[in-house]
């Protein structure tokens, strides 16, 4: 019952998205924008942390801006509409998918731009595709649950970039410290306990917010 | 003051009066670089000990408004995060005197470091957070979900990835030793005491705390 509830409301947003491409075009704009930016305002190759910090720094702005707009897109009646038909559960699992197969999707494609105007860094592909798509499959997690929070409130992005970032930031250290391995070496030594701790931490969000959801659906 | 009800805080001074004396008093080993500056343990690390314990008490609030729905839980679970920030700040200020002191700068690049600014920033959030909502049960509830998924990542984040990093200069990281371990036995006399009557200081300031509040908002309501 439940995974039918998630499965339905997953291919509503994707449906919606794929009519309207309001998401994904803007962030994908955004993105290619920033990037664009960058290629200008570096008129030399850059090195390897830099390449690293800026990709990911580019990474954590658009998904914050990707994410945000999850739970301000539907009106107070929907809402309602959608508090009668389907559980919390569902809902928040289902936002969180898709926030997740949306992050991924840009991640990628930002990779490719990126690596095409300002070159190509990596060492280790495997490795740094692993981060890069744990990590955004982190932030989509940590700010689905941070938006449903902020929706609560008067809905400012401001109040949501202030309760995302101290979260994210240890998130985004351990991602750039494996990103950055990637980038310098092949191996693949030393990093298993990041990756596996980058995996419990998506576990771990996910569980808080089936757990805490609830709490903030009803009202 | 009756002895039989507030004989904790009368012991919380008193420790915390033996552990500043006595901190300066004692023995302590002749290390390097640290000399005697390592009595800034008996400080600096208590602070950090009383925050994570008064913490721990604003989460076990949270959980229970949760739980149950009563606004008084709330307003403890509020101040105790107000208390946990000014020890949070004070565990911060005596940091960087040790740490300009021994590594010549007040703040520098590490693992350990980095976790104790999140985690303050990510309280600050909560109050910031508690500020932007008005309705009493709407603000407690959303309040004590952000309370309880930041404090469950916190943990993992700021307990778990700085043992994981090596080369640390913060003592307990992967780097360097803990100097808990190694504790000198006359150190360790002075410090558990010292964590246990900071803790009851803790608990002092947040019961004057919330008591003010729900005086205030006694008062309100007959106004």
């Amino acid at each position: 019952m439940l995974v039918a509830e998630i499965k339905h409301l997953i291919v509503k947003d994707v449906r919606l998205e794929l009519k309207q491409k309001y998401a994904l075009n803007g962030i994908l704009l955004y993105v290619v924008s920033t990037i664009f930016v960058c290629y200008l305002s570096f008129t030399h190759i850059i090195d390897a942390p830099t390449w690293n910090s800026l990709f990911w720094i580019i990474m954590l702005f658009a998904s914050v801006n990707a994410v945000s707009k999850s739970f301000v897109q539907e009106s107070q009646g929907r809402q309602l509409y959608y508090y009668t038909l389907s559980s919390p559960q569902a809902v928040i699992l289902s936002k969180i998918i898709y926030n997740i197969l949306l992050m991924g999707v840009l991640s990628l494609l930002s990779l490719i731009v990126f690596a095409a105007l300002m070159g190509n860094f990596i060492r280790n592909m495997p490795l740094f595709v692993l981060s890069l798509l744990l990590g955004s499959f982190g932030f989509a997690s940590v700010l689905t649950m941070i938006s449903a929070i902020s929706s609560r409130t008067n809905n400012n992005f401001a109040l949501m970039a202030i309760l995302s970032f101290p979260i994210m930031m240890p998130l985004l250290i351990t991602l750039m410290k494996v990103s950055k391995q990637a980038l310098e070496s092949n191996s693949w030594d030393g990093n298993y306990q990041f990756i596996l701790v980058l995996m419990l931490i998506n576990l771990v969000v996910v569980t808080l917010a089936f757990l805490l959801f609830p709490y903030l659906w009803k009202d | 003051m009756t002895l039989s009800k507030d004989w904790w805080k009368i012991l919380g001074v008193t420790l915390v009066l033996y552990s500043i004396i006595a901190g300066f008093l004692v023995p302590v080993p002749e290390l390097r670089v640290i000399d005697q500056s390592i009595r800034n343990l008996f400080f600096h690390v208590c602070m950090w000990f009383a925050m994570m314990a008064i913490f721990t008490v604003s989460l076990a609030y949270s959980i229970r408004y949760l739980s149950g729905f009563d606004i008084r839980q709330d307003i403890l679970a509020a101040q105790a995060v107000n208390v946990g920030l000014l020890f949070g700040l004070l565990g911060i200020v005596t940091g960087m005197e040790w740490a300009n002191f021994t590594w010549g700068a007040p703040w520098v690049n590490d693992p350990q470091l980095n976790g104790a600014a999140v985690s303050i920033l990510a309280y600050f959030a909560y109050t910031v957070l508690r500020h932007s909502m008005d309705e009493d049960h709407k603000r407690a509830k959303v309040a004590a979900v952000y309370n309880i998924f930041a404090f469950v990542l916190l943990v993992i984040f700021v307990g778990i990835l700085p043992k994981m990093s090596s080369g640390s200069l913060h003592p307990g990281a992967g780097g360097s030793p803990s100097t808990v371990a190694t504790l000198d036995n006359v150190m360790r006399l002075v410090f558990y005491p010292a964590i246990i009557g900071w803790i009851l200081i803790g608990t002092w300031i947040l019961n004057i705390r919330v008591r003010y509040i729900r005086l205030k908002q006694e008062a309100d309501m007959n106004a």
